[in-house]
């Protein structure tokens, strides 16, 4: 019992964090059809940022004086310059391919990806990269788990960006923009949507969430290198093809759902096939629904 | 970022915002000098448009077209048999002249060119997107070396066990996934990817596990023990031209007429009566036959295998081999794939730098030529009617 509470609090944490990083794909996928390859690695991005920031915060003085107020001002400014480099990134590597063949988007996306991660090994060094130590482990026992406060606050500020995505889109005009171009990006332009802005606030705030993520990644493990960006990404897109890839609400679920699965499966069958899980998991899931858990049945075209 | 209308504004705003980019990243200095050189040779592209406006741009165009029509035409007409016939010439003498280090890389480029052309049946030929493709090549890299090093087989006879047991893998894979389209399809590939990559990875007893296997041996006949690289590389040669030949026959056939169709229109394809589930399971069994075979000659270069040959790069830079070169055509993907595997040996002293120029370069190639180097220009008539649509 105890290790089923814990399992799914852990993979809570984790699905949190897959979540914020599939609306990303989600969101770029429903409006230009595209995997972007690259968003990981503005995961990995963030989670860099967090240590610079954070361990820039350190030498200032603020974390000693308030670490809350210092950890949202690392998450926030970590957030702003990856939406600066998802912006750029659109803007470079995919805007001029928007009316190429589908494949050549998807390669300019592997080429950025391989990009990313090399500058950042090269300014950044190719060791691991560790987390300034400041980040209280306690907690508190829920049914015999250890419940962290870091776990708390991760799944916690989650939620909330997911409802502050939520609402955005909902409830702004450029969210209700959004919501047009994905439906139908041709018809939202005659329409008077601002179609090439729209597509570069999806990269905004898709690149934002996935900082977040990976600021948050980085506090939970301690560690971070310049590779983490393709495994989580992966994981990811598969939460998103999980829920039903260009739902937003179905993001979120894969991501959760996905995370319980895999600290499932790794703490109940075998823990060394855990990346494995979560693909057999999307195999199966897209044999038997390939619209994915939230999505709806979408009927070819002629 | 900001557009400015004068020129030389918005080129100073674009290389700010790089510097401000690369900032948190590293320290002032080294930003204001990334910021310096994008600066400067975004006014030298300025410089060199102005140039090319005032009348050589249209002759530089027209050589451009050259290029990519040669390598069809050389393929396809009389005029190229002069210039095939010196370049069969130049690649059977090769050895003698060859260093040991070019020659590896001259035979790797074969094995790459195999695995290339296999996957283009997939992606170029039919249309499917496949992102898993390097589990095929795993397939029968390792097939080889365990029969080779544990029950002591013959390269000869293992090669068709190899080729079978990936070509099984292929319609295993296929039959569930086909049901899939577009991106879901690229995905799943993926994901049979990644699970064979970490099934080889932990399972010790049979594949050895993260140490791979090694002490595979070359092959041998009767008469010639391939064992010294310089035979391998003619082995190689002939294998390559073996698949050159199988894939322009089965291109030119009612077989790879029918997977175009598919590709162009999977509805229309269907409604004239094509079987398209039939097609599309033959290319995916086909292309993962090829990339056994690759793989069986890649472990009897390499006399070892591991699962990071097989990691998800492997099938990233096959894919962009594929696309890059130019999808479809055959000389586009030998260019792509020997584009792809020499660049990044060619920038070794660029040493850590090379990868990060390797990216640029793929981002640059395809927002200029997002057909590919080679690629042709869309075949079939598209009716002018969509455009108003």
């Amino acid at each position: 019992m105890e290790l089923l509470v814990q399992q799914i609090i852990n993979g809570l944490t984790v699905g949190a964090v897959y979540a914020l990083i599939a609306l990303g794909y989600t969101m770029v996928y429903g409006i230009l059809e595209l995997i972007n390859f690259a968003h990981g690695e503005i995961y990995m991005l963030g989670a860099y940022l967090g240590i610079i920031i954070l361990g820039f915060l350190t030498a200032v003085g603020l974390t000693a004086a308030s670490l809350p107020l210092a950890i949202v001002i690392t998450v926030v400014a970590a957030g702003v310059i990856c939406a600066a480099y998802g912006a750029t990134m659109e803007k470079v590597a995919y805007r001029p391919l928007r009316e190429a063949p589908r494949l050549a988007p998807l390669i300019s996306a592997m080429g950025v990806s391989i990009f990313l991660q090399n500058y950042v090994m090269l300014t950044q060094g190719p060791n691991d990269k560790v987390f300034p130590n400041i980040i209280p482990k306690n907690g508190f026992t829920v049914l015999g788990a250890e419940v962290t406060y870091l776990q708390l606050f991760i799944m916690g500020s989650s939620v909330a960006l997911m409802a502050g995505l939520h609402l955005f889109i909902m409830k702004t005009k450029m969210g209700r923009a959004m919501r047009a171009t994905a439906l139908d990006k041709k018809m939202a332009g005659l329409m008077g949507v601002n179609v090439d802005s729209v597509i570069t606030v999806t990269f905004v705030l898709g690149s934002f969430l996935a900082a977040a993520a990976g600021v948050m990644v980085a506090m939970y493990y301690g560690l971070v290198n310049f590779y983490i960006g393709y495994l989580a990404g992966m994981k990811a897109f598969t939460a998103a093809v999980l829920g039903g890839i260009g739902n937003v609400p179905g993001a979120m679920v894969g991501g959760l759902v996905l995370g319980i699965l895999e600290s499932l499966g790794a703490g109940y069958l075998w823990p060394e096939y855990k990346d494995a899980f979560a693909f057999i998991v999307l195999v199966l899931i897209l044999i038997v629904r390939p619209q994915g858990l939230l999505g709806v049945r979408v009927p070819d075209k002629v | 970022m900001t557009m400015h209308k004068n020129p030389i504004i918005r080129t100073v705003l674009i290389s700010l915002w790089f510097g401000l980019l690369i900032l948190p990243f590293s320290d002032v200095a080294f930003s204001a000098e990334v910021s310096a050189a994008i600066a400067v040779s975004l006014f030298a592209v300025m410089g060199l448009r102005a140039v090319m406006r005032s009348g050589a741009a249209s002759g530089l165009r027209a050589a451009s077209a050259r290029i990519s029509d040669t390598a069809s035409m050389l393929a396809n007409s009389r005029k190229g048999i002069p210039a095939l016939t010196a370049l069969a010439i130049f690649l059977c003498v090769f050895p003698v002249f060859a260093d040991r280090y070019a020659l590896d890389l001259a035979t790797q480029s074969g094995i790459y060119i195999v695995l290339a052309l296999g996957l283009n049946i997939v992606v170029g030929q039919t249309g499917l997107l496949v992102l898993g493709y390097v589990a095929f090549y795993a397939v029968g890299a390792y097939t080889y070396a365990i029969l080779g090093t544990a029950h002591g087989v013959n390269f000869w006879a293992a090669l068709p066990i190899a080729v079978f047991l990936a070509g099984i893998f292929g319609i295993m894979l296929g039959a569930p996934a086909l049901r899939l389209r577009g991106d879901y399809l690229a995905i799943v590939t993926l994901g049979f990817g990644e699970i064979t990559r970490i099934v080889l990875n932990n399972w010790d007893s049979l594949t050895g596990g993260p140490n791979g296997i090694s002490g595979v041996p070359r092959p041998s006949t009767g008469f010639v023990a391939f064992s010294s690289l310089s035979h391998f590389y003619y082995l190689v040669l002939a294998l390559v031209v073996l698949t050159i030949f199988l894939v322009k026959r089965l291109n030119d056939s009612r077989i790879g007429r029918a997977w175009i169709a598919i590709r162009e229109d999977e509805i229309a394809a269907e409604a004239m009566g094509v079987n398209t589930m039939m097609l599309k399971l033959l290319a995916f069994m086909l292309g993962a036959m090829l990339a056994g075979l690759a793989g069986a000659f890649y472990s009897a270069k390499m006399g070892f295998v591991s699962p990071e040959s097989f990691n998800f790069l492997e099938s990233v830079i096959i894919l962009c081999m594929v696309v890059l070169g130019g999808m479809g055509s055959i000389a586009g993907v030998v260019v792509g794939a020997l584009v792809l595997y020499l660049l990044p040996e060619a920038l070794r002293d660029l040493q850590q730098y090379r990868m990060l120029i390797f990216g640029a370069a793929m981002v640059t190639i395809m927002v200029f030529r997002p057909q590919g180097i080679l690629g042709t220009r869309r075949r079939g008539i598209e009716l002018s009617l969509k455009e108003t649509a």
